[in-house]
């Protein structure tokens, strides 16, 4: 089962990875305001021709 | 605020969503009814009719190929193309390099479509695509990725939403899983051997396949699912929270859960044994991002009665939900010992395919589409008789499966007194025969669904333009 020491130290980089990710994500406030994120997809899209155009709030959140 | 166009800049690059969300519908009727055929032909072996090209051993992995790769994969492309840019606020990056990736797909597709029938394979499931395409496979992969990512990278909102985030890991898993697996060394143009030999090639297969599930059957589609459902129901995800213990639990359980294809073989024993444990983990997860999804609808339950679309989308997440309880429960040693190599494998697996994947994508596709040309469904009606004559399909399916997988499974280990075994193995496949018939039924109702869906789509686009859309004006 040698190919074990190819697949796990593989995976565990690709672990590691993801960790870095996570951590970048959390350094760049990416989970900061999370409910208001849920909702700005039914905002700010003219796909949705039925959302009220009252409920369209001021757009926050936008890149630096 | 949605509706100033200024210059073609500020609309949407919505050719590739365009191509590959029609391809989606062709190849999913096509990868279907080599579906049936198949199926047919394990009921009726006469239907092989003697042609090795038309055979089951060749059809078979056309029809996964052309399901999961061609049909799954192009929707795929299109919805996570068309969430990328609208979640962003901006216009797909490098937009020729999108339109590569369609005709580059496309081409992936068809090169299977002939080789596989000829009967050139690497014989590694759901991996049989010899070098060269496996080659080309690659170069679209990396285009694909580069798309993807530089589209986040030019993004005008801050916060990424957690669709892309399913969409990203998918994209790159599969990279990672497509490259170390396909790795082989070509003795001519269509044929190579694989770089790894025995037991160990079977744990880097199943290394790719457990993953490739993983990845690019859930992680893609939850990425579609957490997109469409809010959209189409008009409500945010029940817990945008949870969303993101849903993803970072997926990604950090997954990749070590793949062991529980291989139970009861020459991988070690602790090997079974963590990938059984890292399967009930992943229970947790699973239905963790199941209940978030449905429970969007709280409150709101009366329109999953009037809208056959949000059923489609909603009951593709209890069948997501039931296939985690199941695979779960199939990794437990015990249990894998009667299912393994039995039907009931393959009525797991469509569950999730035909439940899961299939629906979310049919899902998606109905609402994208009409948008893309600026038409409304041609008939609600025909999506709402889609969605029923597709769920029966599922049910006669996997019921089917069910019952043959656990009799061949007790046939073949019933044991007499003396310790002779009860049954020949030709006595347990004579017993499959009517749940055989049932299951091509049940394939054959899913594929008359697909027809209805194309139907339903032609005469929706039929003489309509593409429409393109303006990407919100930033304030």
């Amino acid at each position: 089962m040698d190919i074990l020491y190819l697949l796990i130290p593989l995976s565990v980089i690709a672990m590691l990875g993801a960790m870095a990710v996570f951590a970048w994500a959390l350094d760049r406030d990416q989970f900061e305001d999370l409910e208001r994120e849920g909702q700005r997809i039914l905002e700010a899209d003219n796909d949705a021709p039925s959302v009220d155009p009252d409920q369209r709030g001021a757009p926050s959140g936008r890149a630096e | 605020m949605a509706t100033s166009v200024s210059g073609t800049a500020r609309v949407y690059t919505d050719d590739p969503v365009r191509w590959f969300a029609l391809a989606s519908v062709l190849w999913g009727v096509v990868g279907m009814l080599v579906g049936v055929i198949i199926a047919a032909q394990l009921t009726w072996p006469e239907l092989n009719l003697g042609i090795p090209w038309l055979s089951y051993g060749r059809l078979r992995p056309l029809h996964t190929n052309a399901v999961i790769f061609a049909f799954g994969g192009c929707a795929l492309f299109a919805t996570s193309y068309h969430v990328v840019q609208r979640t962003s606020q901006t216009r797909l990056f490098a937009p020729g390099l999108a339109m590569f990736t369609f005709w580059g797909w496309q081409l992936v597709i068809v090169l299977a479509a002939l080789s596989l029938p000829l009967g050139y394979t690497q014989g590694k499931e759901y991996a049989e695509l010899e070098w060269p395409i496996d080659l080309l496979i690659a170069v679209v992969w990396v285009a694909y990725a580069v798309v993807f990512f530089g589209t986040i990278g030019i993004r005008k909102v801050r916060h990424i939403y957690v669709a892309n985030w399913f969409f990203g890991a998918f994209i790159i898993a599969v990279a990672l899983l497509h490259i170390v697996n396909s790795a082989a060394i070509p003795v001519s143009l269509t044929k190579s051997y694989s770089a790894y030999a025995g037991v160990q090639d079977a744990m880097i297969q199943w290394w790719y396949g457990h993953n490739a599930v993983g990845f690019f059957l859930t992680a893609g589609f939850l990425g579609m699912m957490y997109y469409f459902i809010p959209k189409q129901a008009e409500r945010p995800i029940y817990s945008y929270r949870l969303s993101i213990v849903h993803f970072w639990a997926l990604i950090f359980t997954y990749m070590w859960a793949g062991p529980h294809h291989l139970h009861y073989t020459a991988l070690p024993d602790w090997a079974q044994s963590l990938g059984m444990v890292f399967s009930l983990v992943l229970l947790a997860p699973s239905w963790g991002g199941m209940i978030n999804g449905i429970m969007t609808l709280s409150g709101a339950w009366h329109k999953l009665r009037d809208d056959p679309i949000l059923k489609f989308l909603i009951v593709s997440l209890s069948f997501y939900g039931m296939s985690t309880f199941e695979g779960p429960m199939m990794s437990i040693k015990t249990v894998n010992a009667l299912s393994h190599y039995t039907d009931w494998t393959i009525g797991h697996v469509h569950s999730g395919a035909l439940g899961w994947v299939a629906m979310i994508s049919i899902g998606a596709m109905y609402f994208v589409i009409p948008r893309l040309f600026g038409r409304e469904l041609y008939s609600v009606k025909l999506v709402e008789t889609h969605f029923w004559i597709a769920t029966i399909g599922i049910v006669l399916y996997i019921a089917a499966m069910w019952i043959s997988g656990i009799l061949q499974g007790l046939m073949w280990r019933a044991v007499n007194a003396d310790g002779t075994l009860t049954y020949s193995f030709v006595e347990s496949v004579a017993a499959m025969h009517p749940f055989y018939v049932v299951r091509t039924l049940g394939g054959l109702f899913f594929l008359i669904g697909m027809l209805i869906m194309a139907y339903n789509l032609w005469k929706t686009i039929a003489g309509a333009k593409p429409v393109e859309q303006a990407i919100p004006a930033s304030a």
